[in-house]
């Protein structure tokens, strides 16, 4: 019987194709990829269902690590010159221009007003390097965020701020009462938790709420 | 793989003509592709899909005239208490004198617990106290204001645990 001859085929495939996808996809990712910011400060946030997502607009925004220490930082188009000029008149902190330059250029703000003065005069950079022990905050007679918030309020006058809270997931209970007290003494009753989104539990009347919204007329599901 | 066909035509040009070499025009791509999916592996894990979103809470006002402050009824009241290792301990209406109506549960349980209360009242009398310790963690009162979302209870406070509240939690162990 003779051998059927299979003919033999080539093992190289043309990668023309293959290629052009991979690029299609590369480009793709590099123009809607959008880098994490460099966190200093490192925080885990919990989740929660709410939809909004976080303004990044005048942004003044209250971290809380791990340890409870409280920082405060701002977005870039926020006032800052303003806000320390105002908390510089009220605390008599005697802050040279230098410093307070320095502070609009500073990533955040973490230490009490005692040792403001030299925490200001280091270099920008030094500033994640030092252990700055954190805004006092728990302390009820002594909760130094209460001035913070005043001189953040007064330097976003006329602009709609944006009031943020970072906690982490270990933080204890009392920093972020200290905090929101603050909030209240400034009269800023409404601010944002900045948290990971999280999907609606099943069956839940939420869940349901926004099953009944979408079917009766297509809007969006309320946001929290 | 790799075809850089160097093998030169077959054509005889006679004596002493140089053979023009006939190089072909296919490149092997594969090492492109490999560069390429590379890329974008890097790309995948460093992009940031996910937003973080942000959950609102309205502060009421202090308010020092009795007048003025919202009485909760107390039939209506659900008063959740967050201690230490995420033990969540809570009532229904008033603390009872001798403490019999102050329950232990957790974060799995007060789901179907707020549900249960929702439905048995009155919308109107239903409120929700959250009272969290000084141990409790900044993840939990997240997580119970969450579950006010999840569950769409109007009305829900932030209050301060008081000493008493404090002691049952000590004395339950939590």
């Amino acid at each position: 019987m003779p051998k059927v001859k299979l003919p033999r085929k080539s093992t190289t495939i043309d990668m023309t194709a293959m290629c052009d996808v991979a690029f299609l996809l590369l480009s793709f990712f590099i123009t809607t990829t959008k880098f994490k910011p460099s966190e200093t400060l490192a925080v885990v946030t919990p989740s929660s269902v709410a939809s909004k997502v976080v303004d990044q607009k005048d942004v003044a925004m209250v971290t809380i690590d791990k340890d409870g220490k409280v920082f405060l930082s701002f977005s870039d188009d926020a006032p800052k010159k303003e806000i320390i000029e105002s908390l510089n008149t009220t605390r008599n902190l005697g802050l040279s221009d230098a410093e307070m330059k320095n502070f609009a250029k500073g990533p955040f703000v973490g230490v009490p007003f005692s040792q403001l003065k030299s925490y200001l005069a280091q270099p920008v950079d030094n500033w994640p390097k030092v252990n700055s022990p954190g805004i006092p905050v728990t302390d009820t007679l002594n909760n130094e965020m209460i001035d913070w918030m005043r001189a953040v309020v007064a330097g976003f006058q006329g602009v709609k701020m944006n009031l943020l809270v970072k906690g982490d997931n270990a933080s204890k209970y009392p920093s972020f009462k200290g905090v929101i007290d603050a909030f209240k003494k400034n009269d800023q009753m409404k601010f944002g938790m900045v948290t990971n989104p999280e999907g609606v539990p099943t069956g839940s009347d939420l869940y349901q709420d926004n099953m009944r919204r979408l079917q009766s007329g297509g809007a969006a599901p309320a946001e929290q | 793989m790799a075809e850089l066909d160097t093998s030169g035509g077959g054509h005889k040009k006679g004596p002493g003509v140089k053979k023009g070499k006939k190089l072909s025009t296919r490149v092997d791509l594969t090492p492109m592709v490999d560069l390429g999916f590379l890329l974008i592996t890097f790309f995948i894990f460093t992009t940031t899909m996910s937003q973080p979103t942000a959950l609102r809470l309205f502060l009421p006002k202090d308010t020092e005239k009795p007048e003025e402050q919202n009485k909760a009824k107390a039939s209506g009241a659900l008063t959740i208490l967050l201690a230490k290792n995420n033990g969540i301990f809570y009532y229904e209406g008033e603390l009872a004198p001798d403490a019999s109506n102050f329950k232990s549960t957790g974060f799995k349980e007060i789901r179907d617990i707020i549900i249960n209360k929702k439905k048995s009242v009155k919308p109107e009398d239903f409120v929700v106290v959250i009272k969290p310790n000084k141990e409790s963690t900044y993840k939990n009162v997240v997580d119970m204001l969450d579950e006010m979302a999840i569950n769409v209870v109007k009305r829900y406070a932030l209050v301060d645990i008081s000493p008493v509240e404090d002691e049952l939690i000590v004395k339950s162990g939590g």
